[in-house]
């Protein structure tokens, strides 16, 4: 039964789809904005010197200058991000399915300690500067495996998957045991294809998290040929601070170099795409694992 | 002794499978939790492993050092200055937001919106100062271009302590808002529509519905959500600062990670940024332990 509206009510309903839409361009207007500055020429830039919101004549300059000028740095970038990404995820999820299927058998003696053993992290941790001295004398730093290697394992995810993996009813198991195959068909034939939609989810936010990934990359490497693409948006970013000048002296060459704030805005554009082109096919999987996971993520 | 080859016959092989996880644990989890001891020692950069091993130890020297330092009080007060402020908007933002897509009927619309306010969330935090960089650009940023237009002067926002911590609120709040009201709205979709309608037919109006209906059915996950942010308090946003902040800024932006992250890797001063470090995780720990108290107090099951 529907209740016909009050002109109170429908003043509110029309009210809120204005402030939804006002609220929503808010989160595209940054984005629009730094997309037509990626456009403005070296030329226009120079005699406007403001804000453009249309550019007179649009121009590829900045991103030639990315990918052209760059000696090759940005292509490489995309290539150290899309290696960390995809061998990081499928290390992070072999690790944590393996973990998580360890923990979800309810008569494994011993279980409890090693639950423990996993949640005690997500309350403490050393900090950074021990870490550090870890992964320093691991000899990880100046390695793409800094990006990897300390990172295989978020024990919230671990925890949501073997929460999942506890669902799958233990008859299953029982009965191919019981026509003769071993535990490892078990994992590989039974549990494996039943745990893929929580393995997608959990695989997507790693993927995303590598994707995202900058601190350790930059903090604990100094070798500029394993920078991923965000740590050279960061560095761009700083263009116009005379102290990062230099570092991206060597990067870049800096004649012909267009316009910082172009140059600024080409690159979020060039890091930002990849993500808005899969976003709208994944989201989904992402708000279910929200869902699942509860709070954290 | 036959009890232990008993199970290892039995177990052996899940054993086996959980060593990689325990492995890695222990070596990037809990060798650094036992290697915060270098706060009680005089660790320099160039000592090997061994070497920081068998260093003696000075005692609480460094944590003495630190609390009568001019900067400890500031370092507080801008870690709990920012992270109380962020709180106070972006705690409320995401059930207001949910509140009123809650009350959109077009499924199209809904659909949209929602999906665009989730955006930023999937955005590094790099991309978003940058973002900021390039919207707060004293030349060519549109933050500036409308403050011209109204009659101001341009200002360079980013390096203003006046500013500077209301652009930190602002851009978590437009980060986190879209994906932090997931958990209501689906909380929302749980209550019984019936109840609206009884409340519609006994005249109840739109506020006074979300006031007495709403409100309360979510209540628990509000109450959830808030004892998390409060166990999280010490963390008032380490990449987002240390990406924004600039020494122009530093009175009112450095944080204790942001310390740490100077006095450590950029002066190499290890022992003493990691008993500074060890401060922090242990007042964490304890907020987070009162936090869960507090849950389980009011009847909710808390983190643990």
């Amino acid at each position: 039964m529907r209740i016909k509206a009050t002109p109170m009510e429908r003043l509110f309903y029309v009210g809120n789809y204005v402030f939804l839409i006002v609220v929503s361009l808010m989160f595209l207007i940054p984005f629009i904005s730094v997309l037509s500055t990626s456009f403005i020429s070296t030329a226009e830039w120079a005699r406007r010197g403001n804000f453009v919101l249309i550019p007179e004549a649009p121009t590829l300059e900045a991103y030639q200058f990315l990918f052209g000028g760059s000696k090759g740095t940005v292509f490489n970038a995309y290539k150290i991000t899309m290696f960390r990404t995809i061998v990081g995820t499928f290390l992070c999820l072999t690790f944590t399915g393996l973990g998580a299927y360890v923990l979800a058998r309810r008569n494994l003696p011993g279980r409890t300690f090693m639950t423990l053993l996993v949640f005690i992290p997500m309350v403490f941790s050393g900090g950074l500067i021990p870490f550090y001295l870890v992964v320093d004398r691991l000899r990880l730093t100046n390695t793409v495996w800094i990006m990897i290697t300390p990172f295989l394992v978020n024990p919230w995810w671990l925890l949501i998957m073997r929460n999942f993996l506890m669902t799958i009813p233990v008859e299953l198991e029982e009965a191919a045991l019981m026509d003769g195959a071993n535990p490892l068909t078990v994992l590989i034939r039974v549990y494996l294809p039943l745990s893929m939609p929580a393995l997608t989810t959990i695989g997507l936010f790693y993927a995303v998290w590598h994707w995202n990934g900058w601190f350790y990359a930059a903090v604990f490497n100094s070798n500029r040929d394993l920078y991923p693409i965000q740590v050279i948006l960061r560095s761009i970013l700083y263009l116009g601070d005379a102290s990062y000048r230099g570092d991206l002296g060597i990067m870049f060459e800096p004649e012909m170099m267009p316009p910082a704030q172009t140059l600024k805005a080409a690159m979020i554009i060039v890091t930002t795409v990849p993500i808005l082109l899969v976003y709208p096919f994944i989201q989904r999987y992402f708000v279910k694992g929200m869902l699942i996971g509860g709070v954290k993520g | 002794m036959t009890e232990v080859l008993r199970i290892l016959r039995k177990h052996g092989f899940y054993y086996l499978l959980f060593l990689p996880v325990a492995g890695y644990l222990i070596i990037f989890k809990y060798v650094p939790m036992i290697g915060i001891m270098i706060a009680f020692k005089d660790v320099t950069p160039f000592m090997s492993m061994g070497e920081i091993v068998t260093s003696s130890f000075i005692g609480f020297k460094h944590f003495v050092n630190f609390f009568n330092s001019f900067f400890f009080w500031d370092l507080m007060e801008n870690t709990l200055m920012i992270s109380i402020y962020k709180t106070l908007w972006s705690f409320p933002a995401p059930i207001l937001l949910a509140l009123l897509i809650n009350e959109v009927h077009n499924t199209y619309f809904k659909r949209i919106s929602q999906t665009i306010s989730y955006l930023p969330h999937f955005f590094s935090m790099v991309i978003v100062a940058g973002l900021v960089y390039v919207v707060f650009g004293v030349q060519g940023g549109l933050v500036n271009h409308l403050v011209v237009l109204t009659g101001g002067e341009p200002q360079h926002y980013l390096g203003d302590p006046r500013w500077f911590r209301t652009i930190l609120v602002g851009t978590t709040v437009w980060q986190t808002v879209g994906w932090g009201s997931i958990l209501y709205l689906a909380a929302m979709a749980g209550l019984n529509p019936e109840t609206y309608e009884a409340a519609n037919i006994d005249g109840a109006s739109k506020i006074q519905q979300v006031r007495h209906i709403t409100l309360p059915g979510i209540s628990h996950v509000i109450v959830i959500l808030f004892i998390f942010r409060i166990g999280d308090l010490l963390d008032a946003g380490f990449e987002q600062i240390l990406l924004l902040y600039s020494p122009s800024v530093y009175e009112v932006a450095d944080i204790i990670d942001t310390y740490v992250y100077r006095a450590g890797l950029l002066n190499l001063k290890y022992s003493f940024a990691s008993a500074v470090g060890l401060y922090k995780s242990i007042l964490a720990l304890l907020l987070l332990l009162a936090a869960n108290k507090f849950a389980n107090f009011l009847g909710h099951q808390g983190i643990w």
